[in-house]
């Protein structure tokens, strides 16, 4: 009988030490998420696309401004043929089958102003149709004043965005446009004034305000999980030609199909060059290097969670010690920004907390993935499409649980992935490097979706049904204005201040800190 | 008389030794079968999902069992095989059929995560090549499938028992 029936309790003792495993677990996992409080919850849906369809002009169909006509749902007959047979190739390659299952915007293009004549000879050919011919204009100003258009996008080289911008909001005309904001302290100002002067919508291309995960940190912050946050650390790694912009340089460009005068505008004037026309971003005349192309990025980024606003203080310095080949931007940059009145909150007695340091490090010369920061007494966010929060082993908030070994430093308290286990078919290491950090796709309700068509709905539908954009001129104020700030005490060896009061970055007598910033040695 | 006989037939003659380590062998594979199964169910959240998607071999086929349709029911065959399974090594009931059913099991996670040369390991607590442990134990499934112990250990051993007092009653 003995022989017969003994499996029986051993079957029962495993079964019960398995559920009181789980069971425990799960419990803890209960408390834990409940002490946390934390709401991952979605954004308020943006309004409806309904009325007549908007008219917008592209200014600028180079490679971003062919990705953000993808996010309107204009695809060129060139990119659509790739991808078709990119998905015939590998079915996990849905690029094409995502592109086509886009929502309609109700937007027509109606034209384009691009100084490089293929360009604009593609936007004419691929996006115009029998009851709606793309018209070219030679110039920005022709467009925004032709009644053409309810609204442009701009993706110029950034010496030309404010420039155009203003232009396009004294028309009347609103304006999507890309980061960063300006490519000078000066007009920065100018088109603030613009835009409140104009009434009209103006929306900068930082289209990670619409990730999802980033709302959630939104949240974790407000909660105060991380407690007092001292340092953030973010980071550009990227180690491979097109992430230091050495785009192709197209088999066609010639003075003939350059309108290269147009091209400069205020640049300095030198000879047409090929190089500088498609490598623009390498050059202190047309880009702003590190501190204005990826930096702004990561500032943004951190700035929509903690709306930490204009640093008083910024000191930079690097060198162009990976790409030495006629460059002058630096491609290895450090950027400190000191924030000595901020806070998130502190879990400690008054007054013992104060100040937070924003830590931007980047190389074009290594790709190892150094994921950002928020670093606060209690805990440490780690931030990208993923969040994770690791609860400090000398934090004061949860000092109990770590006692009561509740909590393990080393596993995270808290981790938010919107979409558990996903695949996702990511093609180059540039593609890689954005979208690890968010700053490509998001997901809504499981789904993966381009994060610049989120952010064009948004600024569609503040233009139709009123609101305020996320990355307005407000946050696109304080954006330019950081980077320029890194970009001034790269190039004069020094801290260089803001004052609050008057607004205004501190020059020292005698000063020119426009032209400064825009030398070119 | 009658019994004796069934009973030395079932057990194959196996000494006391040698009957003992077959038990043990199934009591603790079944113990391990079962644990896991009970973990899985009482985790509403748990899902084989990511070990498919991650198989470094016949990826097509585990992507396949992975996809929105299929996954439901290959996370509920697995708890309900990991449970069957358990039961019937623990109480030594259709033992041969949970044999052939774990071996079955394994077989899966095997290939899944194959150790071959070349092919990338993930995180395991030991270093293998072709053999691992979930070979091992598919191997020693096999061997409880060549030598059931039913007789020795068991509900079958009193099933048997009480159908051969009814025929001899």
């Amino acid at each position: 009988m003995l022989k017969s029936l003994a499996g029986i309790p051993i079957l029962g003792s495993i079964w019960f030490a398995g559920a009181k495993t789980t069971v425990t677990a799960k419990h803890e996992r209960e408390f834990l998420l409940e002490k946390l409080n934390i709401k991952a919850a979605l954004p308020p849906a943006t309004g409806p696309m309904s009325g007549k369809p908007l008219r917008l002009g592209i200014i600028g169909f180079g490679i971003r401004g062919e990705q953000l006509c993808r996010a309107l749902g204009f695809a060129t007959k060139e990119w659509l043929s790739e991808m078709k047979q990119a998905a015939e190739k590998n079915r996990h390659d849905t690029r094409l089958s995502e592109f086509l299952a886009q929502e309609n915007l109700n937007v027509k293009i109606t034209a384009v102003c691009d100084v490089f004549d293929v360009h604009a000879e593609r936007v004419v050919d691929s996006f115009s149709t029998a009851d709606n011919p793309v018209k070219r204009f030679t110039t920005h100003k022709e467009l925004v004043n032709s009644g053409e258009v309810d609204a442009v996008i701009i993706a110029t080289p950034d010496h030309w965005h404010a420039p155009m911008a203003i232009d396009a909001l004294q028309a009347g005309v609103h304006v999507y446009i890309e980061k960063p904001m300006t490519h000078t302290i000066s007009e920065t100002y100018t088109l603030r004034d613009a835009v409140r002067d104009s009434g009209k919508v103006l929306q900068v291309g930082h289209q990670h305000r619409q990730t999802q995960s980033f709302l959630a940190a939104m949240d974790i912050i407000q909660k105060q999980t991380l407690g007092h946050v001292s340092l953030v650390q973010t980071n550009t790694n990227r180690n491979d030609d097109n992430g230091a912009w050495q785009y192709d340089i197209h088999e066609k460009a010639s003075p003939e199909t350059i309108d290269w005068d147009l091209f400069l505008g205020t640049a300095p004037k030198v000879p047409f060059n090929k190089e500088h026309f498609f490598r623009w971003r390498k050059w202190w005349a047309y880009g702003s290097g590190l501190s204005g192309d990826l930096l702004t990025h990561d500032y943004d980024r951190i700035n929509c969670i903690l709306k930490m606003g204009i640093p008083k203080l910024v000191t930079a310095s690097g060198g162009i010690y990976t790409h030495r080949d006629g460059r002058n931007v630096p491609d290895v940059l450090q950027v400190n920004m000191e924030y000595p009145d901020f806070s998130t909150g502190s879990s400690q007695p008054a007054g013992k907390e104060k100040g937070m340091t924003f830590v931007y490090s980047a190389t074009l010369g290594n790709q190892f993935d150094r994921p950002t920061y928020l670093m606060g007494h209690d805990a440490t966010m780690e931030l990208g499409n993923v969040i994770s929060i690791y609860a400090d082993a000398r934090s004061t908030r949860y000092a109990d649980m770590l006692n009561e070994n509740r909590i393990d430093p080393e596993i995270p308290i808290y981790q938010y992935n919107p979409l558990a286990n996903a695949t996702d078919a990511v093609t180059s290491a540039t593609a890689k490097y954005f979208a690890n950090k968010g700053l490509m796709w998001t997901y809504r309700d499981g789904k993966r979706i381009d994060s610049t068509f989120l952010h064009m709905r948004e600024w569609l539908s503040c233009i139709r049904n009123g609101g305020k954009p996320s990355c307005g001129i407000d946050e696109g104020f304080e954006e330019a204005i950081s980077a320029h700030m890194a970009g001034l005490s790269y190039k004069l060896g020094r801290a260089v201040e803001w004052n609050p009061e008057e607004e205004k970055i501190v020059a020292r007598p005698g000063e020119d800190l426009d032209a400064i910033l825009l030398a070119n040695e | 008389m009658f019994t004796q006989n069934l009973h030395t037939m079932k057990s194959s003659g196996f000494t006391t030794g040698q009957n003992t380590s077959l038990v043990l062998l199934r009591i603790l594979i079944g113990w391990h079968f079962f644990y896991e199964g009970i973990l899985k169910i009482y985790n509403p959240a748990w899902t084989a999902k990511g070990y498919l998607l991650s198989a470094t071999f016949l990826k097509p086929f585990f992507t396949w069992l992975a996809s929105d349709s299929v996954i439901h029911i290959v996370d509920t065959l697995n708890i309900v095989g990991l449970l069957a399974i358990g039961v019937a090594l623990l109480l030594g009931l259709k033992i041969r059929w949970a044999a052939i059913g774990g071996i079955l099991l394994l077989a899966f996670y095997y290939l899944a995560h194959p150790p071959f040369p070349g092919f990338e390991q993930g995180l395991t607590e030991g270093s293998y090549w072709i053999v691992n442990k979930n070979l091992i134990e598919m191997a020693a499934l096999v061997v409880l499938y060549q030598f059931p112990t039913y007789a020795a250990f068991g509900l079958e051993r009193m099933l048997s028992r009480n159908r051969q007092n009814t025929i001899a009653g």
